[in-house]
């Protein structure tokens, strides 16, 4: 493809806006009545909704789309299917159906939007399901992404809050995804760099979320724009604490470089405004704190459940390839929500 | 001395430029202005000094305007512990807060007791670990700000940590008391009804 894309302005999840800004305006809106089949809605802060068709069945529904976080209009389609599909697995679900979401500038060179939405086609079959349509804008920017809809028992619906004190804390990719796509960004992020941002950014959950079948799943998120630490904070409800040791954190070893040579987001220091407040660091360098508030595009799972099952689940998701590490474990309640040490 | 135009760049650009600056400086080092046009800009640039040990403050020029300054290298005067980089990190966490005080009281019934009241509010608003962004004072509010208020000492030591302090000039004049303001700044209902309609909460006693 000859041409350049300009439409790379720092996308992803960094382009989600702030938490903060985010509960001040849905937290105004009129709730109607509570409908009893609608398992998982707006008040748990998933990001996806869980509705009961039957006793056996309920679908899950989300959708999520954003601005490239790459140059190269395929690879971007991948990483914006395998972001959006990641909400239904985080649930414990199946993806069943997608649609594709399109803004487009109408001048642009069409063969750049085909790229992107076979990348994105290409997600949506290996993750087993079907595209069956989508609508497309005219538009300044590119953006790009699905609305997806997935199946759950009912009964097996993993929450995101149910963790309980004791439980070991799984994640399943490397962070640092957004910090290395912003070093790239301004030309400073090696090609090894890159490729190992692009390759997390591209595994979908489907693999990590197998593996996790067979064990009593206490709660799983996927860690995408809110960074490791704020999808933790919202994991912890409130009611619970944790410890976090940053050396069994898995991350991509040049985000730290770029870290120190702060190439950071906005949208980094908008979790740590939001975020920081509830984390002690103990002796935590600098540019280990800017990775556990990275923005992650198509992040891991981070999974809370029983220290006994957990490395028999650690050793399934290695066998598989996933690069994943028990990362802390959940404690009662204490004066700091989130302490990170540095071991 | 380098200027740095980063305005209506987004973040890790403003960044980049500064350091590009502060690399011309060479080893005699110097200062180097950035201008951008967003707080979370100002607060990675701050992030970055700090780091590196660069003398910082900030400063807003305007609704999107702020200029964060660096001394660096030879020159650099060390970061003062007490100094805390002025508007870097809001008080607030980004949120920001507006509490508003439209009487000399706090609260309806005796007033002995409102004004008591209105005194522990504000002394406990300044012991906050979130503090409010801006204050604004109105109507019989207007009096607290001026001489013989027994808050002046409260609201002085707010504004010392970087909460703007807003008394309503229209209401300074209704009550002659336009020679007797003792802390803040004189505001018209334009900026009061900008700076409530801004806020992401707003506090009453």
């Amino acid at each position: 493809m000859e041409e350049k894309l300009v439409f790379c302005k720092g996308g992803g999840c960094t382009a989600k806006l702030g938490a903060g800004v985010l509960e001040r305006v849905l937290s105004r809106l009129p709730k109607g009545p509570a409908d009893p089949e609608l398992l998982i809605g707006f008040d748990s802060r998933d990001d996806a909704a869980v509705y009961r068709v039957s006793a056996d069945t309920a679908i899950v529904q989300t959708l999520d789309f954003f601005p490239p976080m790459v140059d190269d209009p395929y690879t971007f389609g991948k990483i914006a299917a395998t972001n959006a599909l990641s909400d239904i697995y985080a649930m414990g679900g199946e993806v069943k159906t997608a649609l594709n979401i399109v803004c487009f500038p109408e001048k642009m060179d069409l063969n750049v939007l085909g790229e992107i939405m076979r990348g994105g086609s290409e997600k949506v079959i290996e993750a087993g399901g079907t595209l069956v349509g989508g609508h497309s804008i005219a538009d300044d920017s590119v953006k790009y992404g699905l609305s997806v809809m997935g199946t759950v028992h009912p009964d097996h619906i993993w929450p995101n809050n149910q963790g309980k004190p004791g439980d070991r804390l799984i994640l399943t990719k490397r962070l640092g995804v957004g910090i290395v796509c912003t070093a790239n960004r301004v030309g400073e992020a090696s090609q090894d760099a890159m490729d190992a941002a692009v390759d997390s950014m591209t595994t979908l959950n489907k693999y990590a979320a197998g593996c996790c079948r067979g064990y009593d799943i206490h709660a799983c998120t996927d860690v995408t724009g809110f960074s490791f630490l704020g999808h933790l904070h919202e994991m912890l409800d409130g009611r619970l604490s944790c410890r976090v040791h940053a050396k069994a954190v898995p991350v991509i070893p040049q985000a730290l470089n770029y870290a120190d040579e702060f190439l950071l987001t906005a949208a980094g220091q908008r979790n740590r405004n939001h975020t920081g407040p509830y984390v002690r660091f103990e002796g935590i360098p600098f540019a280990m704190e800017e990775v556990l508030f990275d923005p992650q595009t198509a992040g891991g799972l981070l999974i809370a459940l029983d220290p006994e099952e957990a490395p028999r689940l650690l050793a399934d998701l290695l066998a598989i390839g996933a690069p994943a590490a028990i990362v802390g474990e959940i404690t009662d309640r204490q004066e700091a929500e989130i302490t990170v040490t540095n071991d | 001395m380098i200027q740095v135009n980063a305005m209506g760049d987004a973040c890790p650009i403003p960044v980049v430029k500064t350091k590009n600056a502060i690399k011309e400086l060479g080893e005699a080092g110097g200062v180097v202005e950035t201008r951008v046009d967003n707080e979370i800009a100002v607060q990675n640039l701050t992030k970055m000094a700090n780091q590196k040990g660069y003398g910082v403050k900030s400063e807003k020029l305007g609704e999107n305007e702020f200029q964060v300054t660096m001394t660096v290298g030879a020159g650099a005067a060390p970061i003062p512990e007490d100094e805390p980089a002025v508007c870097a990190v809001p008080a607030s966490h980004g949120k920001n807060i507006v509490a508003v005080v439209s009487a000399g009281v706090m609260g309806t019934g005796d007033d002995k007791l409102g004004t008591a009241l209105l005194k522990g509010f504000l002394y406990a608003l300044g012991q906050q670990d979130v503090l409010p962004r801006t204050i604004l004072f109105y109507n019989g509010g207007a009096a607290v700000t001026c001489e013989g208020s027994a808050s002046l000492e409260d609201l002085k030591s707010l504004e010392a940590q970087g909460v703007e302090i807003m008394t309503c000039g229209t209401c300074l004049d209704f009550y002659g008391l336009k020679d007797k303001l003792a802390v803040g700044e004189v505001t018209n209902m334009y900026a009061i009804v900008e700076k409530m309609t801004g806020a992401d909460l707003i506090v009453r006693p």
